[in-house]
């Protein structure tokens, strides 16, 4: 990353990584888009023509007011409707554990636009296993802050085993990167070695295998 | 410029908008609460009535049936200055009943601002200030513009039923004659809801070349049958007026009874169960045991019948039946696929807006709206807006649908009109 890129304010780190990741001009969709953060800074910096999907209300309004294309709905349903090929870049940050189809959205993410960004909390980084170790208990972190009765993470994804998922369904992978988080999420760190221990999150850059 | 305005207007319409937001939320037919009589009169926002004719014989419009009609007459109010590049002008395009007088004033004395004074006007979400605003009765309609109780040239008396029947493409039509005489070669923002939307979307399929951006309210791209069912039951209601005479009864009373039985109907479909038990409950009206006669027992009773009475006096019968008739008739899926396919659509930005509540033109159907724009590679946004007032929300003062708005708008400037 660049120091322009580190001057974001106020944006998850997971999100300014994939800020940096996007090529000027590309037509991006953001699935989970918030209030909108990521897509404004991409539209200010780098000329995004940027498209998000919202499921609550609140947001999607204060999305439309910053002057952001953004629509509400299950983003599930919503990207069955766009053509193939719509979208230079589809990112999903965050929120891949909480789908019940993974490869069948890939698929389909991978269907409307040339590439995928994915981020997902690492849930194999070392505070997790130690407590699973150590207390026998399902983890509970700053990432995963969820008791198992009412966490929405219904998948368990660690980076090694998501990496393992793209070999067997043909996805190739063409950018990765492992990041430490602190300061909830606001800042962070990349980590070169043995990132499915000390990692937080996971982010990568999908595309088709050709 | 048409707009005369007053020193220091827009301190007090903001005023007046905020004692406007504590007022009753069902003004349909104002669609805008009554200001509050410590506004001072001197300080509002004066507009014009004016009139376009065109289509004069032998250079009659052809419409969509094949019938020849001409002359036509629009009436159309405009608010704040076109600029210099002509490039910020925005159609508002009414719903059904509504009028060329979206907002202001016509008279210092008028009791009730345009229909929309909430939404458009200086300082706000449509912002005259910054925007030039058309807005123009439709073809069909009898508020100034040609319609059935319009004289016939030909015969000298109202068209009645000799006036021939017009679709939402031909209500286009003829505005696109009134946009060329203003000289506006590009539209900044169409928007409308209900039959206005419709309208919105036919611009869109007819001259997308000329559309900027779009707000389709509260609207569906093909009239379902459950629509077209409420429309004909109050068709029949004037029909079956004995003083409707076929149609002919501009020199007698004309059919008080089916008109107000007809809007009866209309605002049922406009409000809600949850409205409707908000608002009136099983509630009786000014009394405090059953009648046991046909009198009216029920505040819900008593207020459709004053909305039916209250119509009567400002609508003509013969406007309901070609207005819901070409309602009835709008459909973009007719034929091979949806019209609003077309590459020069691509180009245009979308924003829709549906209420949760509204089960005339219900969600889905502002879905299937969004599901084809963005098929066709449209730049779209889509917000459904909770609110419990049934299709009627979309003229209701609502803090959410102005931040939309405004949002939208502001962008569509910023981006387009600002280079």
């Amino acid at each position: 990353m660049n120091k322009a890129d580190k001057q974001i304010p106020r944006m998850r780190f997971d999100l300014q990584v994939i800020a940096s990741w996007i090529e000027p001009g590309s037509r991006v969709l953001d699935l989970g888009c918030g209030n909108g953060d990521l897509l404004l800074y991409l539209k200010e910096h780098k000329q995004v023509r940027g498209t998000g999907i919202e499921l609550a209300e609140d947001k999607v309004i204060r999305c439309i007011e910053r002057g952001l294309t953004v629509l509400q709905g299950d983003f599930r349903q919503e990207v069955r409707d766009y053509p193939e090929g719509r979208f230079d870049v589809v990112i999903l940050s965050q929120t891949l554990q909480q789908v019940l189809d993974p490869r069948e959205l890939l698929i389909e993410l991978l269907r409307i636009g040339g590439r995928v960004i994915v981020s997902f909390p690492n849930f194999s980084h070392w505070l997790a296993r130690l407590q699973l170790l150590f207390t026998g208990q399902a983890p509970v972190t700053n990432q995963l802050p969820y008791e198992w009765y009412n966490s929405p993470n219904v998948r368990v994804i660690t980076i090694k085993d998501f990496k393992r998922f793209l070999r067997t369904i043909g996805v190739r992978l063409v950018r990765e990167v492992a990041i430490n988080t602190h300061h909830h999420d606001l800042e962070g760190n990349v980590i070169h070695r043995f990132t499915n221990l000390r990692a937080t999150y996971g982010i990568m850059m999908l595309e088709k295998a050709s | 410029m048409t707009v005369s305005r007053f020193p220091e207007c827009r301190r007090n319409i903001t005023m007046s908008r905020e004692q406007q937001k504590r007022t009753e939320p069902m003004g349909r037919d104002s669609g805008a609460a009554v200001t509050d009589s410590g506004t001072k009169r001197s300080d509002i926002l004066l507009v014009e009535r004016k009139y376009f004719t065109f289509a004069e014989p032998p250079h009659e419009m052809v419409l969509d049936s094949g019938a020849r009609l001409g002359p036509i007459t629009l009436a159309y109010e405009t608010l704040g200055e076109l600029n210099g590049d002509r490039s910020n002008a925005i159609l508002i395009l009414h719903a059904f009943s509504g009028d060329s007088h979206v907002a202001g004033y016509l008279r210092e004395n008028d009791q009730r601002p345009g229909w929309w004074d909430n939404m458009v006007g200086p300082g706000k979400p449509v912002d005259t200030d910054r925007y030039f605003v058309i807005c123009s009765n439709i073809l069909g309609s009898c508020m100034g513009s040609t319609g059935p109780s319009s004289i016939n040239p030909g015969t000298g008396r109202p068209y009645g039923l000799d006036f021939p029947m017009v679709t939402i493409r031909d209500m286009v039509r003829a505005q696109k004659h009134l946009i060329d005489h203003l000289g506006i070669s590009r539209i900044m923002c169409l928007i409308g809801g209900s039959v206005g939307g419709m309208q919105v979307l036919r611009w869109c399929t007819e001259y997308p070349e000329m559309v900027v951006s779009a707000i389709p309210l509260a609207t569906t791209t093909r009239h379902s049958a459950q629509a077209i069912a409420f429309n004909e039951v109050a068709r029949q209601a004037i029909m079956a007026d004995p003083d409707w005479k076929g149609g002919d009864y501009y020199d007698g009373p004309g059919p008080r009874h089916g008109l107000a039985v007809a809007r009866m109907i209309g605002h049922v479909t406009y409000l809600s169960d949850e409205a409707m038990r908000e608002k009136f409950g099983r509630r009786l009206q000014s009394r405090r045991t059953l009648s046991y006669d046909f009198g009216g027992d029920f505040q819900v009773e008593s207020y459709l019948r004053h909305q039916g009475e209250k119509f009567v006096e400002r609508f003509d019968a013969n406007s309901v039946l070609y207005i819901t008739k070409a309602a009835d008739y709008f459909d973009l899926e007719a034929g091979n696929g949806s019209s609003l396919i077309n590459e020069a659509l691509a180009r245009v930005s979308f924003l829709v807006i549906s209420f949760s509540s509204d089960w005339l033109y219900p969600t889905y159907q502002a879905r299937n709206l969004v599901s084809v724009l963005k098929k066709n590679g449209s730049d779209v946004s889509f917000c459904e807006i909770e609110a419990p007032w049934g299709h009627d929300a979309f003229l209701l003062p609502n803090p959410h649908l102005d931040d939309l708005i405004s949002g939208f708008l502001d962008r569509i400037y910023r981006e387009q009109c600002q280079r």
